[in-house]
């Protein structure tokens, strides 16, 4: 054994942790999105104790409907770095492409990555727990259209980062959704969190969706509320996300980045 | 007289405080084949991405086929291509695949018979059906070549074009493009650093040392103005910091 060799592996990954801040974030990143998702369960476990109807219900179906946001999201980011990892990037950029149309081409294979996912999921749910989502009746429409465009905005926003600061930023189309999840009630209210973070829930369109499809499950009644909330919220977010797209795509092109996917 | 393609005014481009390219003005007729040369770091490379509007220039203006860069994006991209041996084609599709892809990106509809005729062209007819990770680097630039025919362009921007072939495919692909250009009209903006090539193929090239023009004229003319014997000597003097040409050029 050569303890030069084996630093020689190491070291290669240090320098890098040493100036990329999201690769540093990413150490303690999971941890602390697993001990906030799985300590707010814990805590709402324990206060509904056996009173909770139709737990296998609640927990399937958030997890399916979690699902569905993470594929539209995915459907965009990581079909993006699929473009910086074959470094076809530039070949996209010198042809008459749009942004708009790049934008809307990801959307629409992001729309097929959701579908194949949620059929394969919501299939083996049914086949292995008799669970179908199905219950949720004509409600699940436009609660998931949502879920799919509050997809398309963090995946949005993730292309943004990763054409300006490159592929170290990368790390962000696998996290930057989860960062999300504890605060949007997929596997419980937002009443459990605390009055901070429930500030933050409100904010957030996947909250509302989620509480939505709770309360259909839970008293049978829809929640327009909750669908008008999430819509607005949606509609808002896109647009945003949008407009970052269009200026960091403006700044790489003045900087000179792009050939270089992003980074300076 | 022949009608201009690209007219490039006073273009600058500054990074901070780096001038990438400075003042440069210069002119590309139609059916001609253009070449630019120049040490690394001269500004070619940022030239050609301005041309393409990958990069925003701080100052001046491009009229490409007319029509101004950036307002015209769209129409101007439509009509011109780009290959770069330094610019890959996605690696898990197939040959035709890649130019079926592409003939929808210039916003035509996939034609087989077009396809089939470039492949065969660049003789890769028999790698169609092929994925093109496993191309050779040889083979990635004729695809990348027929690529950038798909849409016939009008001006076609190569970068370093022969830079991975062998010197029978590179002799080829030289006598391929001019006789495009011969048929076409087809007007070409080239790098490339293989001296022999650059004195062959363009009918006029361009010096740039710094981001700044430092020699322009046939390749006959630009050897002459500097009292050397080819290009490469040229090049050399260039590189090495001793940029002034004779009197007769620089004016």
């Amino acid at each position: 054994m050569n303890v030069l060799r084996i630093s020689g592996v190491a070291s290669r990954h240090f320098y890098l942790y040493k100036r990329s801040i999201p690769l540093l974030m990413e150490i303690f990143f999971w941890p602390v999105m697993d001990l906030l998702l799985w300590g707010f369960i814990t805590l709402y476990l324990k206060e509904v104790g056996r009173d909770l109807p139709n737990l296998v219900l609640f927990f399937l179906g958030g997890l399916i409907l979690w699902d569905i946001l993470y594929r539209s999201q995915q459907g965009i980011s990581v079909t993006f770095l699929q473009e910086i990892w074959s470094k076809n990037l530039l070949n996209l950029f010198v042809s008459p492409l749009r942004p708009g149309e790049f934008l809307l081409g990801l959307m629409s294979l992001s729309v097929f990555k959701l579908l194949a996912a949620a059929t394969v999921t919501t299939s083996l749910a049914w086949l292995l727990y008799s669970f179908n989502i199905f219950l949720l009746g004509i409600a699940l429409v436009p609660f998931v259209i949502n879920l799919a465009v509050m997809g398309w905005t963090i995946g949005i926003v993730t292309i943004s980062v990763v054409l300006r600061y490159g592929q170290e930023a990368e790390v962000m189309a696998w996290g930057l959704a989860f960062l999300v999840q504890p605060v949007s009630a997929v596997f419980y209210p937002v009443s459990i969190l605390p009055p901070g973070l429930k500030q933050i829930a409100l904010s957030i369109p996947s909250s509302y969706i989620f509480e939505g499809m709770r309360s259909i499950l839970a008293t049978g009644t829809f929640s327009w509320p909750s669908l008008l909330w999430a819509t607005g919220l949606n509609a808002f977010y896109l647009g945003l996300a949008i407009l970052l797209f269009y200026r960091n795509l403006n700044i790489v092109k003045v900087k000179g980045l792009l050939m270089r996917g992003g980074t300076e | 007289m022949a009608k201009q393609v690209i007219e490039v005014q006073g273009l600058t481009k500054r990074f901070d405080d780096l001038v990438a390219v400075d003042e440069i003005s210069f002119e590309l007729a139609e059916g001609e084949i253009l070449g630019l040369l120049g040490p690394n770091g001269a500004g070619k490379t940022t030239l050609i991405q301005m041309l393409l509007n990958l990069v925003i220039p701080s100052s001046g203006s491009i009229r490409i086929l007319g029509l101004a860069l950036p307002e015209a994006r769209e129409a101007i991209l439509a009509q011109v291509n780009f290959s770069s041996t330094y610019v890959a084609l996605p690696p898990t599709l197939t040959v035709r695949e890649n130019l079926i892809v592409f003939s929808r990106l210039y916003g035509l509809r996939p034609d087989r018979v077009k396809i089939n005729a470039l492949l065969a062209k660049f003789e890769i007819a028999e790698l169609a059906d092929r994925l093109t990770r496993s191309l050779s680097t040889g083979q990635l630039t004729r695809l990348s070549l027929a690529k950038s025919l798909l849409n016939d362009p009008k001006i076609l921007f190569l970068d370093e074009p022969t830079a991975s072939l062998d010197p029978d495919m590179a002799d080829k692909t030289r006598s391929l493009l001019r006789a495009i250009r011969d048929q076409g009209g087809l007007s070409i903006l080239c790098t490339s650093h293989n001296m022999k090539e650059m004195e062959e193929l363009p009918d006029r090239i361009i010096m740039l040392d710094k981001g700044e023009i430092v020699a322009s004229g046939s390749p006959k003319e630009v050897i002459a103005a500097f009292d050397k014997e080819n290009l490469e000597e040229v090049f050399l003097r260039i590189a090495r910091g001793e940029t002034e040409p004779s009197e007769t050029m620089r004016q």
